[in-house]
């Protein structure tokens, strides 16, 4: 515990140094205006983390994360193109996104295919789908109404509504990983399966709901980044995945499942998110994101790795995974 | 080694005629001729000789590197960078070529970009031990995130004519230099994993790498190796690929590694590890450019192909799972 502390704790403070680097070449990037607008801004990026810190902790990996927001994204323009009120389009796509994710789930959980390939699949899967049901046309602006594009930034006491929402699922989510049997068996699957299983824990159904709330989670933000950036095509989010998987590694979730907090994830999210909006105030060409966050991703992997290398647990993991 | 861990090591080498019948390779053999078939009746197109040649560069660069994929599944890893690599050889090349290396340097560039690209992957695998499917998501963002660096939204077009030869140059008659790139590498890597101590013990970590190195393998060296085959096999597919289109940008390869997982899957190697067999991969290949060249014939838009692509890559593996599943009910 004393180890989980610390590591949100260096990560903590890596923020808070990125921030000083930025200040001395942009003071105003600093000024708290700004810095809830990167909040704001990361706020896709952390709902879609939450969702893949629950698959990562039991020893999944949903990469068709960023299709399924594509895919939820257009059927909400869709949607609202049609004259469904928007109460029943926020319904309807996080439903949809539950549904995408359980597909996921319900091939890893009954049919025992690894998560990679499943999601490999799902994720070319989903983004074609949106191709099929538009034929690769635009959704734009003023395609779209008024009320559907407003609410995700309409301002509640200083913020708009899209990083309320953020900020609430972060909140609900802290209490399931920490409160209820649901989050304490997401980490148990991943710690160890086998004592799991003893203790009444199913593991693929534990999978299967890790996927649909990552599934739900980005069906959601599938409709506040349509609503946001105010257009809907094939590939929007096109490669997020990598980045969610980034801020998730970052952030201290274990990739081999089990251990990870939502604090950590949050921050690997912000930091992520920083990055990206400070590169241009500071003058650096936008391209070098990809590399970034790349490199970020190897950083923060090798440094958990050294933190929590147990050579006898990696045998045990092999001889849990071949049976 | 054999005594302790045989039984688990399926032996290819030694499979009776009657059970090579019933084998997936020969389900893929039929499987090809079939869709061959087909598609000679769906489309007059089909059956001319330069038509099948063109087509098959829908396969041979995905399928060069699909060899190499299939030795690094078969010993339980993965690598996700390979399009990521390409992409970064690519622009070696490019940039070299625009300051007017000539064809020699240029291929050596884009080997030698592939081969550290590799040893990179291995060395964060077989040396530090972390996790291959999160190291090469990382080194995925990291390769094409310099080529994005160095190109922008900008291209590298200036190619020395001579280096048209590896992506458009035919040896003889319809038979492109790739076709014969693609056959040399199915012989090799076939040697390799099936006629040689080297393949034996690829199986071996595969099925149980605590088992293979208490007796006596290298296994940190085995992965070491298969990772900087699999960069150089995406090296010499980045040479070809780049000749084909003549031209550079970031986002060249893009999707690569979902494709050519597919075709190593396809080709009926075990993604658990342990198991499958490069005449399999290399029949996967076949079919899935023949697939593709079919579809194309009959106008259907790539991101339709790949969806079938995605839905192809679940069903080869869920069909036999639940083919078992319900047998034993």
């Amino acid at each position: 515990m004393t180890l989980l502390k610390s590591r949100e704790a260096i990560l903590a403070l890596a923020i808070l140094l990125l921030l000083a680097l930025i200040a001395t070449r942009f003071p105003g990037f600093v000024a708290p205006a700004n810095l809830a607008r990167v909040l704001t801004d990361t706020s896709p990026l952390i709902l879609l983390a939450l969702g893949q810190m629950a698959v990562i902790l039991t020893k999944c990996i949903d990469l068709s994360i960023a299709a399924n927001l594509a895919l939820c994204g257009m059927i909400a323009a869709l949607m609202n193109g049609a004259g469904v009120p928007l109460p029943l389009i926020l319904l309807a796509v996080i439903a949809l996104g539950a549904v995408l994710g359980a597909v996921n789930g319900l091939l890893v959980w009954k049919l025992g295919i690894p998560s990679i390939v499943v999601t490999l699949g799902t994720m070319t899967i989903y983004r074609g789908t949106i191709f099929l049901l538009t034929g690769g046309a635009w959704i734009n602006a003023h395609q779209m109404s008024a009320g559907f594009k407003a609410f995700p930034r309409m301002m509640i006491a200083g913020l708009p509504v899209m990083t309320w929402i953020a900020l609430a699922i972060v909140a609900a989510v802290a209490i399931l990983m920490t409160r209820t049997a649901l989050g304490r068996a997401f980490y148990a699957v991943g710690g160890n399966p086998h004592a799991a299983v003893y203790a009444g824990i199913s593991v693929g159904r534990t999978q299967f709901l890790a996927f649909v709330l990552a599934g739900a989670l980005a069906g959601l933000t599938g409709y506040l980044w349509v609503a946001r950036y105010a257009v809907a095509y094939v590939d929007i989010a096109g490669g997020f995945e990598l980045d969610v998987v980034a801020a998730c590694v970052i952030g201290g979730i274990a990739i081999a499942g089990g251990s990870g907090s939502v604090a950590g994830c949050v921050m690997g999210a912000l930091f992520l998110g920083i990055i990206k909006n400070a590169l241009p105030v500071v003058g650096i060409s936008p391209f070098w994101q990809m590399a970034i966050s790349g490199a970020a991703i190897l950083i923060a992997i090798a440094f958990n790795a050294t933190s929590q290398r147990e050579r006898g647990r990696i045998i045990l993991k092999q001889a849990v995974h071949r049976t | 080694m054999t005594s302790a861990t045989g039984r688990r090591i399926p032996d290819r080498l030694t499979t009776p005629a009657a059970r090579a019948l019933k084998s997936w390779e020969a389900l893929l053999l039929v499987v090809a001729v079939a869709i061959f078939v087909l598609n000679s009746l769906a489309s007059p197109y089909f059956l001319d000789p330069w038509n099948l040649s063109d087509a098959s560069f829908n396969f041979t660069e995905k399928a060069m590197i699909a060899f190499a994929m299939a030795m690094l599944i078969i010993a339980g890893e993965i690598d996700l960078s390979v399009g990521a690599i390409i992409a970064l050889a690519s622009t070696v090349m490019g940039a070299a070529a625009a300051a007017g290396a000539g064809t020699p340097v240029l291929v050596a560039l884009g080997l030698a970009t592939g081969l550290a690209c590799g040893a990179f992957n291995g060395m964060l695998v077989a040396r530090f031990g972390l996790p291959s499917i999160v190291v090469t998501i990382g080194t995925m963002s990291l390769f094409r995130g310099i080529s994005y660096i160095v190109l922008g939204d900008g291209a590298y077009t200036a190619y020395p004519a001579s280096f048209a030869w590896f992506g458009q140059g035919y040896v003889w008659w319809v038979i492109t230099v790739e076709l014969v790139i693609f056959a040399l590498a199915a012989l090799a890597f076939g040697i390799l994993l099936h006629r040689t101590n080297f393949g034996r013990m690829v199986y071996a970590i595969g099925n149980n790498a605590t088992a293979a190195r208490f007796s006596g393998i290298r296994v940190e060296k085995i992965r070491f190796i298969l990772f900087l085959l699999t960069g150089l096999m995406s090296g010499i597919a980045a040479i070809c690929l780049t000749s084909r289109l003549g031209s550079t940008r970031p986002s060249i390869a893009s999707g690569f590694e979902l494709e050519v997982v597919t075709i190593v899957v396809l080709g009926g190697v075990s993604i658990l590890g342990g198991s499958g067999s490069i005449l399999g991969v290399a029949l996967a290949a076949l079919v899935m450019g023949l697939v593709t060249f079919g579809l194309g014939l009959l106008n259907v838009p790539g991101i339709v192909m790949s969806i079938i692509v995605g839905l192809l890559l679940i069903a080869v593996i869920a069909l036999p799972r639940l083919w078992t599943m319900l047998s034993r009910r």
